[in-house]
């Protein structure tokens, strides 16, 4: 959409740039998570592998994972199909990209959220201790 | 799944649907037509619209202009617009885009055959055919003698060969069963249409019906107007209805049995929408009808764009631009006999 409507209004070339970055910001989140993620992997005695504690942390890293991956892809449909609009309402009226800018900002907290609550979930992740 | 097209649809058409929305922002505003309206002579107009979209069009062409030269640059810019638009297209939207041209392949046609009929020269009936209906072969149409041979001859070969399985008759070409050619092929190319667009599902399907279903009513109703008086019967009146719209079954039935104008405008307002357009007119005039018909036609057209994320925004583009282009028409044919106030009487502000 970027590209055809700036065909007729070169101009929003450079401001419809920032839903094409939002769409990266949401990327960026998920090499953060995988990093503090595995910074939470521990290796766990045999022995100990089947102790309820272990489990635990272990399906508490997994899903959060599997948290940031979904709410992360839904929130980059999302600010990828209001870019889309946004882009064209620019295009032929400028005063309406802040206005959709603000909905695109809404969307993106969707990804924030899925951060936030797998940092949360993988924050309390603990391993039973060696014994 | 309908309300989930926004997910993919920029895949595919998303540059294309831009292109077109980029298009509608150049169409002409009811400022430029009033500067144009106030033109004394086609030289003016030519001023005025060089500072429009049509400029680099209409820079070359010597005066003294004419109306028609006018007329075929805007053409030829809708023309190289749609051509653009076709090469980037991936299926299904390339089938819909040339959906959209086989109404003026269907009219070439039918031109070619009336002109041959009356001994006219075939290169001169050629340029008179609209761009965007020219297919292959078509100056092969001159030497058919009846339908059958047209077909195998020509149409075969083209997108029109199924529309002509529902008129294929031994009768010879002449002015009436030409007519009834015509309408009967466009009613098969309407159906086709719509059959496809259903099939494509989600807002274009929504949108498009809407579109369509008018189209079909209104030829319903300009088809009766047109066959009061003639020896069309009534049975015959009935097959070239289309098979949808608001006005099938039901409203079908009743126009056919109709007999005057005034009988027409009973039947019609019976049916909300076409209430509002008959209510514009008084008692006894149809002239206006034609207007009316446009009016409400661009009201829907610009509707169109109010939604994203699919095809009927190309249709509803192309027949903007038509509109467009039947306005300059009728303003430089105004300026040029002089009859500025008239200019009013038949140009509809898209915006």
């Amino acid at each position: 959409s970027l590209i055809g409507a700036a065909i007729k209004a070169p101009r929003i070339t450079s401001k419809n740039l920032i839903s094409v970055i939002f769409c990266e910001a949401v990327a960026i989140y998920g090499v953060i998570v995988a990093i503090i993620l595995q910074t939470k992997l521990e290796s766990v005695p045999a022995s100990r592998i089947y102790d309820a504690e272990s489990l635990r942390a272990g399906y508490a890293i997994f899903a959060s994972g599997i948290i940031v991956g979904f709410a992360n892809l839904v929130c980059g449909l999302c600010v990828g199909i209001i870019g889309s609009s946004c882009a064209l309402s620019d295009a032929q009226n400028s005063s309406l990209f802040v206005k959709i800018l603000v909905i695109e900002i809404f969307g993106s907290a969707l990804g924030l959220f899925g951060v936030i609550v797998g940092i949360i979930m993988s924050a309390q992740a603990s391993w039973p201790s060696k014994a | 799944m309908y309300g989930f097209e926004a997910m993919t649809f920029n895949i595919h058409g998303g540059y294309l649907e831009a292109i077109v929305r980029g298009h509608r922002s150049g169409l002409l505003t009811a400022a430029d037509y009033n500067n144009l309206c106030q033109c004394e002579t086609l030289d003016d107009i030519k001023m005025h619209l060089s500072a429009t979209e049509y400029g680099p069009y209409l820079q070359n062409e010597p005066s003294p202009l004419h109306t028609t030269t006018i007329v075929e640059k805007c053409t030829l810019k809708l023309v190289d617009e749609y051509k653009h638009m076709l090469c980037q297209a991936t299926e299904p939207l390339s089938t819909f885009l040339e959906y959209i041209t086989y109404g003026h392949m269907i009219d070439n046609v039918v031109l070619i055959v009336t002109g041959t009929l009356h001994e006219r020269d075939v290169n001169e009936l050629l340029e008179k055919c609209h761009p965007l209906g020219m297919f292959d072969s078509i100056a092969t149409l001159a030497v058919a003698q009846n339908m059958r041979e047209l077909y195998r001859l020509v149409l075969v070969d083209t997108p029109l060969a199924p529309y002509f399985s529902e008129c294929i008759t031994s009768e010879d070409l002449d002015d009436m069963n030409i007519e009834i050619m015509r309408n009967t092929l466009y009613k098969a190319y309407l159906e086709d249409f719509y059959r496809f667009c259903k099939k494509l599902g989600g807002a274009t399907a929504e949108i498009m019906s809407d579109l369509l279903a008018f189209e079909a009513d209104r030829r319903a109703v300009n088809i009766t107007i047109n066959s009061i008086g003639t020896e069309l019967t009534r049975d015959d009146r009935r097959k070239l209805y289309s098979s949808f719209g608001l006005l099938y079954p039901y409203g079908h039935e009743e126009l056919a049995v109709c007999e005057d104008i005034d009988q027409v405008r009973g039947v019609m307002e019976k049916y909300p929408p076409y209430q509002s357009i008959f209510a514009k007119m008084s008692y006894g005039e149809s002239q206006m009808l034609d207007k009316a018909f446009y009016e409400e036609e661009v009201k829907r057209e610009c509707l169109a764009f109010e939604q994203q994320f699919h095809y009927g925004v190309f249709f509803a583009y192309m027949r903007l631009r038509e509109q467009e282009i039947r306005n300059l028409m009728w303003i430089s044919e105004c300026v040029a006999q002089n009859q500025k106030s008239r200019v009013h009487d038949s140009v509809v502000f898209i915006f």
